[in-house]
């Protein structure tokens, strides 16, 4: 078994004659924390939309849990183990927490009656609660709809989405973006987590301070381009700004640029 | 980690006796009131003698406390309309609109009735027969399997169009009214079919004339059910809820759409049974603007036009609603104008009570 869990070769994204994504080559461990960054319009979302199937990559090869894949959409991507914390969160604002947490995959029981088999709201509940505990999320009443939840719950309740089911790769997509310093801390902590059950990450932020806590390697998009590959341990905040700026390019990137 | 309360985890303070009541007790209050308000006025009314809109003080008479008479007139006249509330209920939660359900009873009321008429008429040829000899006196399950057939194929067209076409259901089920009641036309050029067989008349008129409020109670026990506690159920609420969110997390979109369509004009199709089963005949306007009156009741019952939320209980408490009004009104002995004009008031409060209330648990949450 291979010891990447994902890896892009030449994985390229054109919008009509945009080049929003050119030859990116990117690996990631099995224990990995990645952090992606750089400006906006740098190519980091259309980078993930592209692993997640959102879009259709132009061309270019991904190689998942060691086989070339080519999922038809986000769907397949996720049964395949890559969950996503899409900026959108993608929640129901009308259901409650576990409703929200096993959407399109409910536990059921009485299964003979197709599709009016019946939900297993106990397990569902017990499931739920198991879930927010192990990511440590502080929710007062799990039957209170997302409507009535604040953006730090919210998103809490995506990523709790993520990590109840065993993925093989969670991806977030600036998860605190909106979020304040208390819920900033919560999810950092469910990342941590995540570190400590040894599941990869690709995390997508602007925040340099985030990024050097969490992950353990540090990838620069610029003008849809890798122009870095930088370990944490060997750089200070000050080189990363420099290679997104672009006052700095990784030598072996240095064609690229 | 262990601080994990029943309701939630984190230690965090919840009461439960604080949340927000669900709407359909406001409902429910709504027509306690409504009932009051029409008892008021009957007290006050100097023509109307100490009669009473739902009880019978004048126990000695009736032998009981209930005015059954009075309150039977109410429920039958909610069923028929009710059952096709119930689908109604369903496609607005899912955050589409249904506009054809009145005219797939008229279709469906001339073309079941076909296969459901008496050879003879007091021993004569049946002089309102569509078809010869062979569909004459045919067991009451063939007119029954041919109205949810109409009901059903109608929904299922309206959901295809509405999932695959990506037409909005406003237009898709427009289109499928004006149709439907063309064929409810031109399937007798206009005559009214009629003299159905004894057994398919029981189908309104059984257990007493009980039976219309039988069927309708049954079904909305099912739904109830159904909406609640089952994957169709959840999913329909998702979809209402949020659409994009729904397909991402892997529910097929499209196929529940045109489920929830069949599964309403399947509605249709019964409340066409027992609507010509009662009147022993089936005329090509039959269910005009039934729609409407159904979509009114879910409004009243709870269900928000934006999706996602509301109720088979809501509903069926709209329907009572709209009962209670519409016999109130008779029992006043005032026009039927009025009636009209204040069912329009009471939609558009219902919905501006709802979004009041919405914006106020939003405030204290």
């Amino acid at each position: 078994m291979s010891d990447l869990i994902l890896e892009t070769r030449d994985l390229t994204k054109y919008y009509g004659g945009v080049h929003a994504l050119e030859g990116a080559n990117f690996t990631l461990r099995r224990d990995e924390h990645v952090a992606i960054m750089g400006d906006n319009g740098a190519g980091k979302s259309t980078f993930v939309r592209q692993i997640t199937a959102v879009e259709q990559r132009t061309r270019g090869e991904i190689i998942f849990d060691g086989e070339p894949v080519n999922f038809n959409g986000p769907l397949e991507a996720r049964e395949a183990g890559i969950e996503t914390v899409f900026q959108t969160l993608a929640l129901a604002d009308d259901l409650d927490v576990p409703d929200n947490i096993f959407l399109g995959r409910e536990t059921t029981k009485w299964n003979f009656l197709g599709p009016f088999k019946f939900l297993a709201y106990g397990a569902m509940r017990q499931a739920t609660l198991e879930g927010l505990e192990r990511t440590a999320v502080k929710i007062p009443n799990i039957r209170n709809k997302i409507r009535n939840m604040s953006g730090g719950q919210r998103q809490c309740v995506a990523i709790t989405r993520t990590s109840t089911f065993h993925s093989k790769l969670t991806i977030m997509d600036e998860p605190t973006a909106a979020l304040g310093v208390q819920e900033t801390a919560q999810v950092e902590n469910i990342i941590r987590n995540l570190k400590e059950q040894g599941e990869p990450l690709i995390l997508i932020s602007h925040n340099m301070r985030q990024v050097f806590d969490l992950v353990d390697r540090i990838v620069v998009f610029r003008r849809g381009r890798i122009v870095a590959n930088l370990d944490r341990n060997a750089i200070s905040p000050e080189d990363v700004v420099a290679y997104i700026t672009g006052a700095r390019t990784g030598d072996e990137y240095a064609a690229a640029a | 980690m262990a601080d994990r309360t029943v309701y939630g985890t984190g230690g965090l303070a919840f009461d439960k006796s604080r949340m927000a009541w669900p709407n359909e007790i406001n409902v429910f209050l709504a027509l306690i009131l409504l009932i009051g308000i029409f008892e008021l006025l009957g007290q006050l009314l100097p023509y109307m003698n100490n009669q009473s809109l739902l009880f019978d003080f004048n126990t000695k008479r009736d032998g009981t406390i209930l005015n059954m008479a009075r309150i039977k007139i109410i429920i039958l006249q909610v069923s028929i309309v009710g059952i096709i509330a119930l689908g109604s209920t369903q496609v607005i939660i899912s955050g589409g609109i249904d506009l054809s359900p009145g005219s797939i009873v008229g279709a469906s009321v001339m073309i079941s009735m076909s296969f459901a008429q008496t050879e003879l008429v007091n021993g004569n040829p049946n002089p309102k027969a569509i078809f010869g000899p062979w569909a004459m006196d045919l067991p009451v399950i063939v007119p029954i399997l041919v109205a949810l057939a109409c009901g059903i194929t109608a929904g299922a067209t309206n959901g295809f169009l509405i999932a695959y076409t990506r037409i909005p259901p406003f237009i898709a089920t427009l289109g499928m009214m004006v149709t439907a009641r063309g064929i409810s036309k031109w399937w007798s050029k206009g005559a009214p079919v009629s003299f159905p067989t004894e057994e398919f008349g029981l189908i309104g008129n059984g257990l007493g004339g009980w039976m219309p409020v039988v069927i309708f109670v049954s079904l909305a026990v099912l739904f109830h059910i159904v909406l609640r506690y089952t994957v169709y159920g959840k999913h329909t609420y998702a979809i209402g809820s949020n659409e994009e969110a729904a397909r991402m997390s892997g529910i097929s979109v499209n196929r529940h759409k045109v489920m929830i369509y069949a599964i309403a004009g399947m509605l249709a199709g019964v409340s066409a049974l027992v609507l010509s089963s009662k009147n022993l005949t089936a005329q090509a306007g039959m269910g005009l603007m039934y729609e409407l009156d159904a979509i009114a009741m879910t409004v009243i019952g709870g269900v928000s036009l934006a999706g996602g939320r509301g109720s088979i209980v809501g509903t069926v408490l709209g329907a009572l609603i709209f009962g209670v009004i519409i016999s109130g009104f008779t029992y006043l002995r005032l026009d039927a104008f009025y009636q009209e004009m204040v069912k329009g008031v009471i939609i558009i409060s219902a919905v501006i009570l709802d979004q009041w209330r919405q914006r106020r648990a939003a405030a204290r949450t």
